[in-house]
């Protein structure tokens, strides 16, 4: 339901009701409130709520058939919403000139493949109006960036699918956008090739670009993005930075001797989730921090603390917790 | 801008098609073939010292049989190479990286059409003017009003073209070849009925005219070329009445008029519906 379903003609409810939707701002790169896409009678994309700052890597995760790439197709008017509205760059969705600032990598590249490299970079450079000498220049500098310059003059129909992946990135970065939307970036490239978009990615944030990222992958996801958004049934069910999602708990796993029963009721100040496996303590605490005080009350509990070992959930153990082991089936 | 972009990509894709290539190598066939065999057909007459006005009516039908076949030619190239221009881009996901860019989708369109234009017109020029300029060269002979019947053919593939596209924006490239080929048929169907009701007693005759001009209204093609060959032919090759290139029968100007509506309204609704859809 939109946020217009729940007005009540009470003005201070309302008033509230109105502070709740987010309002245009020119610090956020995207910002969408409560699009929808309805195709039929499947609904694709329930609610997209979302604010990604400028500057920063967002993540946008979720299961297959979640609405990620509608979402995506909505953000640039690809698909029409159903409902809702959204702001790219503090302009309303649609709007051609501000398409002008941005690049997008579609998931699924295709191209027009009976064109060469430089001939197929100039087609897109002459769709952002770029003046020729401007764009020659750029296409080279992209060119050399992507490690294909000596293919230049080759036909894309004769690339693999990793050159492809890769002029389709240089083609999404020729206008010097501010917004880069990259849908599965990665998708068959070899660890060479994922590590060129890794590095491309930390260039343009360093460069002050915001760029929004849809990937299955999630090591690439962790090394990164600033923050993430879970979706779920076409519904953003958790957005946070990445530090506070994999910096924040930690498994410890205790490995000592002399363990009373005692002790180990005590380690409930630290944590709600305590398991002990006859010389073996599991427990999940918030932060580095609280070992160092653990560690002190083991020993005052006169247990024999042979191995303290804190080990990070993973992203993609978050993704399963968060999202569930059912996917978005 | 961005239309002109977009028409020159779309005029070199289709310059780069097989589909092209081959109606250019059988077109510039079928031109040599026609040249030679009116040159020795003209070489016969003249041998029986026959005069100018039965060398003129022969020149004229034969004109009037070789540009049919330019017609047809120019249909099925015209149909061939644009039926996937949009469907195809839309179900492959090219048309996503332009239609991301600073372009507005209307340009999409008209940028397609226009470069389709291009190289629709230097298509039916060139085999139109070569029968045209073959039959000159040889007789000295010119149709009575060549510069029309050129444009009404150009229409016609104009007309095809836009249903073509239109149907891109909302069917598989598939359905809009049956689409356009069905239409083109029931127009050619229509056209025939209409001619041969002429030889009919009422109320057969009338019958068969309301439903030629029928056929006319839902798909104005063959009205197009009627007329082209009405432009084209000689009086007298038009008194022969019912032929396969030419007809006595013939649309009134209202009927282009008619024609060039159908065709805005057409490339319209192509640009509509190509506006309001998902992609």
């Amino acid at each position: 339901m939109g946020w217009q379903g729940q007005v009540v003609w009470k003005p201070h409810l309302q008033l509230g009701i109105l502070y709740n939707k987010r309002m245009n701002s020119p610090s956020y790169a995207i910002q969408t409130n409560h699009l929808q896409k309805i195709f039929g009678e499947k609904v694709a994309v329930q609610d997209l709520s979302l604010d990604v700052v400028r500057g920063e890597v967002f993540g946008f995760l979720g299961p297959n058939g979640a609405g990620k790439t509608t979402s995506v197709k909505m953000l640039l008017s690809l698909v029409r919403p159903t409902s809702g509205d959204g702001f790219l760059l503090g302009e309303p969705l649609g709007r051609p000139e501000t398409r002008r600032k941005i690049g997008f990598l579609p998931e699924h590249f295709r191209f027009h493949d009976w064109l060469n490299a430089d001939e197929f970079l100039t087609l897109h450079a002459d769709l952002y109006h770029m003046p020729r000498e401007r764009s020659q220049t750029t296409i080279n500098e992209l060119l050399d960036l992507v490690g294909l310059a000596p293919h230049r003059t080759k036909k894309l129909r004769e690339f693999s699918k990793g050159m492809l992946q890769r002029i389709g990135l240089a083609q999404a970065m020729l206008n010097n956008p501010e917004l880069i939307i990259l849908d599965e970036p990665t998708s068959g490239l070899d660890p060479v090739g994922r590590r060129l978009v890794r590095d491309i990615i930390r260039n343009l944030k360093e460069q002050g670009k915001t760029v929004f990222l849809n990937s299955h992958l999630l090591s690439e996801v962790e090394i990164t993005c600033d923050r993430v958004a879970f979706i779920k049934h076409g519904v953003v069910i958790r957005t946070s930075h990445l530090k506070d999602l994999v910096e924040g708990e930690l498994t410890v796993t205790i490995r000592g001797r002399n363990i009373s029963p005692e002790a180990v009721n005590g380690l409930s100040r630290w944590s709600s989730n305590v398991r002990c496996d006859d010389e073996v303590i599991t427990l999940t605490v918030m932060g580095e921090s609280d070992l160092p005080e653990i560690n002190r009350y083991l020993v005052n509990q006169r247990v024999d603390v042979y191995a303290l070992q804190p080990q990070r959930v993973s992203l993609e153990d978050l993704f399963i917790e968060i999202v569930g082991v059912d996917g978005g089936l | 801008m961005n239309v002109y972009v977009i028409a020159r990509l779309t005029f070199m894709e289709a310059s780069r098609r097989k589909i092209l290539l081959a109606a250019l190598i059988l077109g510039l066939v079928f031109l040599l073939i026609f040249g030679l065999g009116f040159y020795f057909m003209i070489n016969d007459l003249r041998k029986y010292r026959e005069g100018i006005v039965i060398i003129n009516t022969v020149s004229n039908f034969l004109l009037m049989a070789g540009l049919y076949v330019v017609n047809f030619l120019t249909s099925i190239m015209t149909v061939l190479t644009s039926v996937d221009t949009l469907s195809g881009e839309i179900s492959s996901g090219t048309v996503h990286t332009i239609v991301s860019k600073p372009v507005r989708r209307w340009e999409v369109v008209i940028g397609k059409w226009l470069g389709f234009v291009v190289m629709i017109s230097l298509y039916l020029l060139l085999m139109a003017g070569g029968v045209i300029g073959s039959i000159y060269a040889i007789t000295g002979y010119l149709p009575p009003n060549p510069f029309l019947g050129i444009v009404f053919m150009w229409l016609n593939a104009l007309l095809l073209l836009s249903i073509s596209m239109w149907g891109g924006t909302f069917l598989s490239t598939l359905a809009n070849g049956v689409l356009v080929f069905g239409l083109y048929g029931l127009a050619f169907l229509g056209g025939w009925i209409e001619q041969l009701g002429a030889f009919f007693q009422e109320p057969a005759r009338s019958t068969a005219l309301n439903l030629g001009v029928l056929t006319s209204l839902l798909m104005p093609s063959e009205a197009l070329w009627r007329r082209a060959a009405h432009e084209l032919s000689s009086p007298l090759t038009s008194a022969f009445g019912f032929s396969p290139f030419s007809s006595s029968i013939y649309p009134s100007m209202l009927m282009v008029v008619y024609a060039v509506l159908y065709l805005l309204v057409i490339v319209f609704l192509a640009l509509r519906k190509f506006q309001q859809r998902d992609l």
